[in-house]
């Protein structure tokens, strides 16, 4: 654990990060505003398909985590490391690879009218459900089996010598670990699904899916209504806020004892089981795999067709990418307690437009927003993932100090050998995967830079945008597979020097 | 320190001589990227100006709105009239002091502040290959049956999308709403801007996408492809043109009247037809690109005052809202 004081001061910094530009823009608000029916829907869609993104997600990787949690197979390393790739996918190049396979004219409407069935439509809720599960199902598998990693091998031995088989070894056994892991990777799912806007609007086939980013930005471009914008924006971060509390105070995350830090073994299991396995994978990774490689394999052949420019661009957003990654991992290390999971979720619940427009006020009056906006985008991408990177810590970090703190004590270890010998050999598996994201993320994300930046300070997402935005779709889909390429080899070299002997 | 610098120089616009005086231009991100027309704008203007023409990129309206007289820009452009009421209620703006019986466009312009750049109309593309009959009329598209899809992009965060509400406005009246409910079912999606809509209709997901009378000129001229066309209605197309403007607190002005003295000169506007793929605002048909000469378009321009299009805005959207949630 870090010491209190910097814990309490990372805390400050980030509420202060996220609160103050909320009230910049609530000070630009002229007069006294409210919600209207549209408002209102919106807020009702918000959090129906928030909450119902996040049960499936979660719902959903659970059989996939036990899967992978004990399945030997070649390649189960790679399969594991894909799975965080969908999540740190620009929305725009997700959208059209679940298009390629999902849409009217895409892979399974084909299949489907071949074989003589009538066609899936994805536009609707369907659709904002499938997209939202593509994007978190990944994260939420990780994130569970990073706690099944953390089942002490003790406990799992004792559970053998008394014969705990089936549903009564997962109930005693797996069953309190999902539960301190669960309720946290719902609720940051959640979060993230609250701020939806593009996937939602473009998969939800209309205005009946309209959430309350999409009000916020209308609120900003139309009608220059900052109060409403900010009433929004407050009303988002108490939804959020809410999601956190929940997710806290569910975890009844009490430990059954503590282990002596040796790596997993389920025992035994049924060939049905095996099958099983087999199948519940081979599902998952067609379902994210698929339109994955669609968008890679339609634009590889314009990567190097790709002009100067962009492949400036994407220099540029390499730079910012290690740059908040390192902010972020920093951050994360001096927040592994309840306390600094909540705010870390706080540094989401903000929408990026209201969180943009805010830093906007607060810094014009004393530098030029242009010259900062690399810097500012830096932060906010470290910010943006702070909430994962929290979470994919903690469960390990806790588990070190129940583990090793009396021993350590017992020893005399300094704070300094605390963290080279008892902390970081044991932490360093989640740290790479959570650096990989929060790299990956940064890449991805479009972020701040579309609000304020000039044509010299584009990023490699921006880019994407302009190419659309001018006609070039084949030069877009070139600039989306080199944006898929580079997050996913920042990604995967993390997450390899991770795992490398840990 | 080599290999510093360099970074540095990543993040850090453009060096400028201390001597050179900047003259700042905020405009839309499309225009100013070096797939639209603001390098080679750029490149003109200073071989004469002896300046440093900037563009900072981003939303021009909400950012000159929230920056009021602190503002750094010196001059605007990229604004559409169906928003620029609340711009030139906020006061910010100087006279362009430009002739605008020189303007070549399809409606009248007296407006002394905002000066038209370009123009285009709304209109719905297709593929030929994939539609053979495409509809002939609005009232057609209408009435055609659910085979034919539509993607359309949300008048509440797209301008173009906010452009085809006043255009069902322009032609239905008081039947827009019935209007809507027809075209409900048509429409596949609805995207929060252009480039996802033509993203999806460029896949082939939709046959029709909501766009501009002009970018069949894009593939025609780009990419040598014939098969993309705007279906034209006799009821006429709703009319989008851009503006630019001075700010009056500008530090140079005389940049800033050089400026749209120059949007006027046939150099400018030889500039946005294949840079910004639409119809130039002051040069003469005879002297577009042939493609542009060539495009079909459409007889009958439907157009709204900035006054009519802001009193409008909130009843065009609430009825597009209610009859698509539907």
């Amino acid at each position: 654990m870090a010491p209190r004081i910097v814990q309490i001061s990372t805390g400050a910094l980030i509420c202060s990060f996220v609160l103050l530009p909320l009230w910049a823009v609530w000070r630009q608000a002229d007069g006294p505003t409210s919600l209207g029916p549209a408002d209102w829907s919106a807020l009702r869609f918000t959090i129906l398909q928030a909450a119902l993104s996040a049960l499936l997600s979660t719902l959903s990787a659970v059989p996939l985590a036990r899967a992978l949690a004990r399945a030997q197979f070649w390649g189960r390393a790679a399969v594991i490391r894909l799975m965080g790739a969908p999540f740190i996918l620009p929305v725009i190049v997700a959208i059209l690879g679940l298009i390629a396979v999902f849409g009217q004219n895409g892979w399974l409407n084909t299949g489907l009218r071949s074989l003589g069935f009538g066609s899936f439509s994805i536009y609707g809720l369907q659709g904002v459900l499938l997209a939202h599960v593509f994007f978190n199902l990944p994260l939420a598998t990780r994130m569970i089996l990073l706690g099944w990693a953390t089942i002490p091998q003790e406990r799992l031995r004792l559970g053998q010598s008394l014969d705990l088989r089936g549903f009564a070894r997962f109930r005693l056994i797996e069953f309190p670990m999902l539960m301190t892991i669960l309720p946290s990777a719902a609720a940051v799912i959640f979060v993230i699904c609250l701020s939806s806007f593009t996937v939602a609007l473009a998969l939800g086939g209309g205005p009946k899916s309209t959430t309350l980013e999409l009000a916020i930005y209308q609120a900003f471009r139309f009608d220059f209504d900052f109060a409403k914008a900010a009433l929004l924006g407050l009303v988002q971060l108490g939804l959020s806020a809410s999601a956190a509390v929940f997710a806290l105070g569910f975890a009844w995350g009490h430990q059954l004892g503590i282990g002596l830090d040796r790596p997993i073994a389920l025992g035994r299991h049924s060939t049905l089981q095996k099958y099983l396995d087999g199948v519940v994978i081979g599902v998952a990774l067609l379902f994210l795999g698929l339109p994955l490689l669609l968008v890679l394999g339609n634009g590889l052949g314009s990567i190097t067709s790709l002009p100067a420019a962009v492949w400036m661009a994407a220099l540029r957003s390499v730079l910012i990418a290690l740059g908040a990654t390192a902010l972020c991992m920093l951050l994360s290390l001096s927040l592994l307690s309840r306390g600094g999971e909540a705010i870390a979720t706080l540094s989401i619940t903000v929408s990026p437009l209201v969180l943009g427009t805010g830093l906007f006020l607060i810094a014009s009056p004393y530098v030029n927003p242009f010259e900062i906006s690399l810097w500012v985008t830096l932060c906010v991408n470290a910010l943006m993932s702070l909430p994962f990177a929290v979470r994919i810590l903690r469960p390990e970090m806790s588990q070190v100090d129940a583990n090793f703190c009396w021993l350590s004590a017992s020893l005399g270890l300094s704070r300094l050998g605390w963290w080279r010998w008892v902390v970081w050999p044991r932490l360093r598996r989640p740290f790479g995967f959570a650096a990989g994201l929060t790299a990956a993320l940064s890449m991805g994300d479009l972020g701040v830079i579309a609000l304020f930046g000039d044509a010299e300070r584009a990023t490699l997402p921006l880019k994407l945008y302009q190419l659309m935005g001018s006609y070039r779709m084949e030069q877009a889909a070139g600039c989306a597979s080199l944006l898929l390429i580079l997050s996913f080899g920042f990604f995967w070299v993390f997450d390899f020097l991770g795992r490398r002997n840990a | 320190m080599k290999y510093f610098t360099f970074a540095a120089g990543l993040f850090t616009a453009s060096m400028t001589l201390a001597q050179t005086p900047i003259f700042t231009i905020y405009a839309p991100d499309y225009f100013a990227s070096e797939w639209g027309p603001g390098p080679a704008i750029e490149a003109a203007f200073e071989e004469s100006c002896s300046c440093d023409l900037q563009f900072k990129t981003g939303d021009v309206m909400s950012r000159i709105i929230l920056e009021g007289e602190r503002t750094e820009a010196d001059a605007v452009i990229g604004l559409n009239t169906d928003i620029t009421k609340k711009a030139r209620e906020t006061g910010l703006f100087a006279a362009h002091g430009q002739d605008n019986a020189q303007l070549t466009l399809p409606i009248e312009w007296s407006d002394e502040i905002f000066l038209p750049f370009n123009y285009g109309h709304t209109a719905f593309i297709y593929n030929t290959e994939k539609v053979a009959n495409p509809p002939a009329s609005f009232d057609a598209l209408v009435n055609s049956g659910t085979d034919l899809s539509l993607v359309i992009q949300d008048p509440r965060s797209s301008i173009s999308g906010l452009a085809l509400v006043l255009w069902v406005k322009a032609v239905y009246g008081e039947q827009a709403e019935a209007v809507w409910q027809k075209l409900a079912p048509k429409i596949l999606t609805v995207t929060k801007g252009w480039s996802e809509s033509y993203g999806l209709f460029s896949d082939g997901e939709a046959d029709m996408v909501l766009s501009y009378t002009t970018s069949p000129a894009y593939h025609i001229v780009a990419e040598n492809d014939l098969t993309k066309k705007a279906a034209i209605f006799p009821e006429g197309h709703y009319f989008m043109v851009e503006l630019a403007a001075k700010i009056a607190s500008t530090d140079v002005p005389d940049l800033a009247d050089a400026f749209l003295a120059f949007i006027m000169t046939d150099q400018f506007q030889n500039i946005i037809p294949e840079g910004n793929w639409s119809l130039p605002a002051a040069l003469p048909k005879s002297q577009w690109p042939q493609a542009f000469q060539d495009l079909p378009l459409p007889e009958k321009v439907l157009f709204y005052s900035e006054e009519e299009a802001a009193n409008l805005r909130k009843e065009t959207i609430e009825e597009w809202r209610r009859a698509l949630s539907k």
